[in-house]
């Protein structure tokens, strides 16, 4: 072994005394032939996955142009869907999706936010990995049985809670709900079934678990440093929390609440399964029968003829797009802010 | 010199205060007398007001109500107890503590419930045997729960999950050694790419296939095209994972590896990837997990059937999530028994698959298993066995030593 370590160590010892300092060297590597074919066979696998993204929004977009070239410009303001007749637009279906994804940010950003802020900050550190699997498994949870829950028993539950929002807000047009009597003796539960409000309650369920992962991944971040000298300067824990964790994730938070909005933008069975269809702008959260992108395409598919596939795949390339805007704006963020700095190596 | 006769020089001590009787040290962890009562009395103090409230003064019904309105006068009542004998910081810092707690706890349930409500609905459908051996072939709505079964769904799933996760694994796992191998502009894009697709909607993937393998291919309503609609979603999924994984390697591991002159490849293949193993497993499990679970793509892409198909190059392929879908719609609460039940079947799988992912993966990179430390004390004492051979060699030929 001995042998062999000084006859390595040798020569640039020697180099280096005869010629003085050392000449610049070059630090470019030259790869060996097995190198460069490791390469070209990662960088293919690379620019496949590339192509394949690419090809998603490409082919959606080659699908929808027979649709597209009919509707024109029509199909964006165009609230009804008949695309085999008469016309068919998604001005409807877009405020819809935007509607429900909005209520799902709503209910569940401070539901993420206070469990990312209980595991990072507040569990024992006993069960904190445990939890974090909990997240994890709230993910993988397929979202066909959360739709089952929310069909079968949220949507019962939410009417009292539903009718009791309309009685005493329904001075807020969001709020309101047309064709009952305030105060009401009579049961007119089926008016708050199937609105935009319950599909967003459900559809939040799905969005907490990608927020909250991001949202405790940018808190256990937070340098233990800064953590300790606002211990130091008398803070307590919610004072160090806000003066520590909080803006160190701000970005982060930002970012995650936005992949949330990508994901609540494009899930489809729960919604499909809660919403009664309609087709024209209901701008009332609360009122039964709204519709969204992916639920449309769903529901519409069985019985599309292939004019009408052309549609329903002009209404996903809407959607793709939509998506694709959102979660790059929230990948943008969540790289540029202070916490996300490291993920981008 | 009289002085120092008189006074030999002392070291005065100070009398020591006699130390305080009944000082304690101050608890500063651990649960304290007054937090208890503070937040039981808080609790008590909501619980019968909202039962005023509900049974004689307010006509307030609705259990949901109920819940949250004790909820908000436990978080006023407390603040109000904390703050009688606390400063308004440590009073913020105790109700903060407080909506962390109960926000976290919310989530929890959510989930349990979810969980638990899904198989106290499916059981019905799960007690029967023959649930899991027969199809739907023979079997109307109005059927009851003893005759007809699932099986047609979990052939077809199995199916189109094996070639998701086929066309998925190598392809994320070699993006993800692409992406943190061979950094610069192209990887960085993709990068971007990948992770802006993890939220691609999972009806676009299916829309994607429909429009290539079926429309253009003519490869028809099958389980192909459904394995790959699944592994069009899959993808991004375990590459994203797998890519955050590889980045937890140590770096002083695959620099030792260069520095002993191993090429790049040798680097990846020994060193980086046997050191990452278990996360990556749980990048795979993940990805996996989403696949099962997904139901537009199936429903655009595999068709409806009631039989057994075992071919999936020919013919409509049932999988769980669609047929949970589709016998929920249905009236007859024998046909939704069904559903929850392949919904709770669903489920079973992919708390199977997080479990095996806790057990293999849940290590940090470099973190081994028992057996793996005993298998790599073994390779030790044979190496080292190895070198007191060559040594011994070595000493017998002294021409070559030194």
């Amino acid at each position: 072994m001995v042998t062999r370590d000084s006859s390595v160590d040798e020569e640039p010892t020697s180099e280096f005394h005869a010629q003085g300092p050392p000449a610049r060297r070059n630090l470019t590597a030259r790869l060996s032939p097995s190198d460069l074919a490791f390469r070209g066979i990662a960088r293919s696998g690379g620019v496949l996955v590339l192509i394949l993204m690419v090809g998603v929004g490409s082919f959606l977009a080659y699908r929808a142009g027979q649709a597209l070239h009919k509707a024109g410009w029509s199909f964006l303001p165009t609230q009804a869907w008949n695309p085999d007749g008469g016309g068919f637009g998604i001005a409807a279906v877009l405020v819809g999706t935007i509607l429900i994804a909005l209520v799902a940010i709503v209910v569940a950003v401070p539901l993420a936010l206070g469990a990312a802020l209980y595991i990072s900050e507040y569990a024992p550190r006993r069960i904190q990995r445990g939890l974090v699997s909990l997240i994890d498994l709230m993910a993988a949870v397929p979202s066909i049985v959360y739709g089952l829950w929310g069909f079968f028993f949220l949507e019962w539950r939410m009417t009292s809670l539903s009718r009791w929002i309309n009685d005493w807000f329904f001075w807020i047009p969001l709020f309101k709900v047309n064709g009952v009597d305030r105060h009401s003796t009579q049961p007119t539960a089926t008016f708050y079934t199937s609105s935009t409000f319950i599909a967003g309650v459900v559809v939040a369920l799905m969005v907490i678990p990608i927020a909250c992962s991001i949202m405790r991944e940018a808190f256990s971040q937070a340098p233990v440093s800064e953590r300790e000298g606002a211990y130091a300067l008398g803070a307590t824990r919610w004072g160090m929390i806000r003066a520590v964790v909080l803006p160190f994730a701000k970005g982060a938070m930002i970012g995650g609440t936005m992949l949330g909005l990508g994901r609540a933008l494009g899930e489809t069975i729960a919604v499909a399964l809660i919403i009664s269809p309609v087709f024209v702008i209901q701008p009332h959260i609360l009122q039964s029968g709204t519709s969204s992108i992916s639920s449309l395409i769903a529901l519409k598919w069985p019985e599309a003829t292939p004019f009408g596939v052309s549609a329903l795949m002009a209404a996903g390339l809407a959607l793709f797009a939509l998506t694709l805007v959102v979660n790059y704006l929230a990948a943008i963020i969540v790289s540029r802010s202070r916490s996300g700095a490291a993920s981008e190596a | 010199m009289t002085t120092l006769d008189k006074a030999p020089p002392r070291t005065t001590v100070p009398s020591r205060p006699e130390a305080r009787r009944g000082q304690q040290p101050r608890q500063i962890a651990g649960i304290r007398l007054p937090d208890v009562l503070a937040v039981g009395g808080a609790l008590a103090a909501a619980l019968t007001t909202t039962g005023l409230l509900w049974t004689q003064l307010a006509p307030f019904t609705g259990i949901i109500g109920y819940v949250a309105l004790t909820w908000c006068l436990f978080v006023l009542f407390y603040a109000v107890l904390v703050s009688l004998d606390q400063n308004r910081t440590t009073m913020r810092d105790r109700v903060a503590s407080v909506v962390v707690h109960s926000l976290g706890a919310l989530v929890a349930l959510a989930l349990a419930y979810v969980i638990v409500y899904t198989f106290y609905r499916g059981w019905n459908a799960l007690k029967h045997a023959n649930f899991y051996t027969h199809d739907l072939s023979r079997t109307g709505p109005l059927d009851p729960l003893t005759k007809g079964g699932l099986i047609h769904a979990v052939v077809g799933t199995l199916w189109e999950v094996g070639i998701a996760m086929a066309i998925a694994i190598p392809l994320g796992l070699l993006t993800a050694v692409f992406l943190h191998e061979v950094p610069g502009r192209l990887s960085r894009f993709v990068r971007t790419v990948v992770n802006a697709m993890t939220a691609l909607p999972d009806i676009l993937a299916g829309l994607f296939i429909y429009a290539t393998l079926i429309l253009i291919f003519g490869v028809g309503f099958s389980g192909v095209a459904a394995g790959c609609a699944l592994a069009v979603t899959a993808l991004p999924i375990v590459c994203r994972a797998a890519d955050v994984v590889l980045r937890l390697v140590p770096g002083g591991l695959t620099e030792a590896s260069y520095a002993l002159g191993s090429a790049q490849w040798r680097t990846v293949l020994h060193v980086t990837l046997p050191t990452a193993r278990s996360g990556l497993a749980t990048a795979v499990i993940l990805g996996t997990a989403r696949a099962i679970g997904e139901t537009a793509p199936v429903l655009v892409c595999a068709g409806v059937t009631g039989y057994v198909n075992a071919n999936p190059l020919h013919g409509p392929m049932m999988s769980l999530p669609l047929l949970a879908y589709i016998s929920v719609q249905s009236p007859e609460p024998n046909e939704i028994a069904r559903g929850f039940g392949a919904a709770a079947t669903l489920l079973v799988l992919v708390l199977l698959l997080f479990a095996i992912a806790r057990v293999i993966g849940g290590r940090g990179p470099g973190q081994l298993t028992a057996g793996q430390l005993r298998r790599r004390a073994a390779r030790s004492r044979r190496d080292l066995a190895r070198f007191a051979r060559l040594d011994a060699e070595a000493a017998g030929y002294p021409g070559e030593g030194s």
